[in-house]
């Protein structure tokens, strides 16, 4: 495996995407109806940066992770890997490129085969490839799973239900990073983990995006675990962007009233931080007959009569910041 | 603590039968809680915290082995006929559970599992109880109470479900709620709804809280007293504001360091707590968290501490090298 260095200056959109989302959209039936799960979602992800993607459940992340990796196909809409249409692509061409993308889901356990062992699971893809040479693919097992943090010897000769949660998130962590991927899409990783271990996980990211140069899409719904990970956070709120922008800006001063609200929900753990008075009103309508214009607007504070006629586009409110609100907060 | 005391854990133990030999699932844990006060418990899966909860309620495994005494309102709950306790569950001890979806019957609909429990308790009429059950909706915010009535539980959110399942334990005005892990199964907005529903209710009753999770963000602002379990035992316990300023335990501090920090900068490494925690069917000698702590000696492998006094009689801990104070908290 290639050791590679971190581009060191903080990773732009602008600079050089990896991976161009333009307008993509993805519907579903469900019975005569239909669920806009993505709609018209356009982002970009430089190479080497971790995008963070937050929003309640039901808003569309996971699929939008999914269309992204064409596991899902998209309904509409462009999604450029190395400046290749994904969505264009078939068969051997869209098989040859999914080796330099990889997906690590939410609950590791049930991402294993229970019946299969641990070397035979992490050299899969290595199979599926077509490395044949059985030597070279155990050495290249030995030396993904000592980078997880696994003793190859102890761990590859046994059952996924004999290691915990966290144990088992390190082993998907490995098979997805064997084939050398530049691109990954992490749903959820922590969110099925407890605190301690949690941090342990998040951590390894960390180092495995550094040690193999990686760009990761970031799903979670947990805003603080979002921004330990991220350089930028998008936040989706029923199948559009509410806003984008550079982690610490986007918390500091958030500019759309969904983003505000989901910070101010945050659970801090600190006593003398009072919750937070102004309380987020209802829950989020339904995917299958979303809100004309702004989708947020039935339970924003600011929404008036525009904001249920005019779909509001993204727009910079400051470098790097997109806002896609009629009322936006700075 | 100047509340009459309304619940009191006295060195309860619970172990249940495994094919790998006996899991001391709770171990020798004392607890009390004022009425019209706020226990938070928490602490991480497998900590014992719900096998806990469970020994309160009486509704542990029928292979479950209890021992100790839990002390509910001047009544011995080990004592008492299960037709005794069946009056009291659902009356004056109420319990809100982690998933809605599972905790509700999903063949009735929600009047008549409102209705059934004020009927049952209460002893009210059916025209009665509908009128108390549309008021409770209300009073948990579903929007047009009297259309949910008729409604299954498959027909709401998970926050709606929740908010029925609050209704319904708090319609015999109990004395003591257990909500465990009323929001872990919701979303971050929805729970901060669910918190805020469940601290003005009790305030409203003067009832009493137990508050189990596994996030010290939600204990930190909405519980008078904290106790943290782990590997089936209390280590540490104390007054909200003392847990988080003046921990003494090193498992406390370690979890509150591992917690991403919403005003931490991007990309701080994140001082996660090595290992994980021990096989509960093979109880180590020493403290249990030694394995994993930064600052464990030889006799915190060979010798359990006792649960001992800090600078107050509420504040107790069970440590050996306890965290100074003045130290600085944090890792």
């Amino acid at each position: 495996m290639m050791l590679q260095a971190l581009p060191s200056a903080l990773p732009s959109a602008s600079g050089d995407p990896l991976l161009e989302v333009n307008d993509l959209v993805v519907e579903y039936p469900v019975g005569a109806k239909i669920v806009h799960a993505v709609s018209g979602v356009s982002l970009q992800i430089a190479r080497g940066e971790t995008l963070g993607l937050v929003g309640e459940s039901g808003c569309g992340k996971s699929t939008l992770g999914r269309a992204v990796l064409q596991l899902r196909r998209p309904t509409s809409g462009q999604v450029l890997f190395d400046g290749q249409d994904l969505t264009a692509m078939h068969g051997d061409a869209l098989r040859l490129m999914r080796r330099r993308v990889q997906l690590i889901f939410q609950d590791p356990i049930a991402s294993l085969n229970p019946r299969r062992k641990i070397g035979d699971i992490v050299a899969e893809p290595l199979v599926i490839s077509g490395v044949k040479d059985s030597a070279k693919r155990e050495e290249l097992v030995y030396e993904v799973l000592s980078a997880v943090g696994l003793d190859p010897n102890l761990v590859v000769g046994r059952l996924p239900h004999e290691f915990s949660g966290g144990q088992c998130q390190r082993i998907c962590i490995a098979r997805a990073l064997i084939l050398n991927p530049e691109f990954i899409v992490c749903d959820e990783p922590v969110s099925a983990l407890d605190v301690s271990i949690r941090a342990q996980i998040l951590n390894l990211l960390e180092e495995m995006k550094a040690r193999f140069g990686l760009t990761l899409l970031f799903i979670a719904h947990d805003l603080a675990v979002v921004k330990a990970v991220s350089d930028r956070v998008a936040v989706m709120y029923l199948g559009r962007l509410c806003e984008v922008g550079p982690s610490e800006q986007l918390f500091a001063s958030p500019a759309h009233p969904y983003t505000e609200l989901l910070i101010e929900a945050i659970p801090v753990p600190d006593p003398d931080v009072r919750p937070a008075e102004t309380v987020p009103v209802g829950e989020p309508p339904s995917p299958i007959a979303p809100p004309s214009g702004c989708r947020f607007r039935t339970r924003c504070p600011r929404a008036d009569q525009r904001c249920r006629d005019e779909i509001p586009e993204l727009r910079a409110v400051a470098p790097g910041q997109l806002v896609a609100c009629h009322h936006p907060l700075v | 603590m100047t509340e009459r005391t309304l619940l009191s854990v006295e060195d309860v133990s619970v172990e249940l039968p495994t094919p790998r030999g006996n899991l001391r699932a709770v171990d020798r844990v004392d607890l009390t809680v004022g009425a019209g006060r706020t226990l938070g418990v928490v602490g991480e899966s497998g900590c014992g915290k719900t096998m806990l909860s469970r020994a309160i309620l009486q509704l542990l495994p029928k292979k479950a082995k209890l021992s100790g005494r839990v002390m509910f309102d001047g009544q011995d709950l080990l004592q008492l006929s299960p037709e005794r306790l069946r009056r009291l569950r659902g009356r004056s001890l109420a319990v809100v559970f982690q998933d809605p979806m599972t905790s509700l019957n999903p063949v009735l609909t929600i009047g008549t599992q409102l209705i059934e429990t004020l009927q049952e308790h209460l002893e009210l009429d059916e025209a009665t109880a509908k009128k108390r059950s549309v008021e409770l909706l209300a009073a948990v915010g579903i929007p047009a109470p009297e259309q949910r009535l008729v409604q299954y539980p498959h027909q709401l959110s998970g926050g709606m479900r929740q908010r029925v399942a609050i209704a319904i334990a708090l319609s015999c005005e109990p004395k003591l709620l257990i909500a465990d892990e009323p929001t872990t199964a919701l979303d971050v907005t929805i729970q901060a709804q669910i918190l805020d529903l469940l601290a003005r209710e009790q305030r409203r009753r003067h009832m009493a809280m137990i508050l189990i999770t596994h996030d010290l963000g939600v204990v930190a602002g909405r519980t008078d007293e904290v106790a943290v379990m782990y590997a089936g035992r209390v280590v540490e316990r104390a007054p909200t504001p003392a847990l988080f300023k003046k921990m003494r335990m090193p498992y406390t501090e370690a979890l509150l360091a591992a917690l991403p920090r919403i005003d931490a900068a991007p990309h701080t490494p994140l001082p996660a707590i090595s290992g994980r925690p021990p096989d509960p069917t093979r109880p180590l000698q020493g403290c249990s968290f030694s394995p994993r702590c930064r600052y464990a000696v030889a006799r915190c492998h060979a010798e359990k501490p006792a649960l001992t006094e800090a600078e107050s009689r509420e504040h107790q801990f069970a440590c050996f090298h306890p965290i100074e104070i003045h130290a600085g908290a944090g890792a």
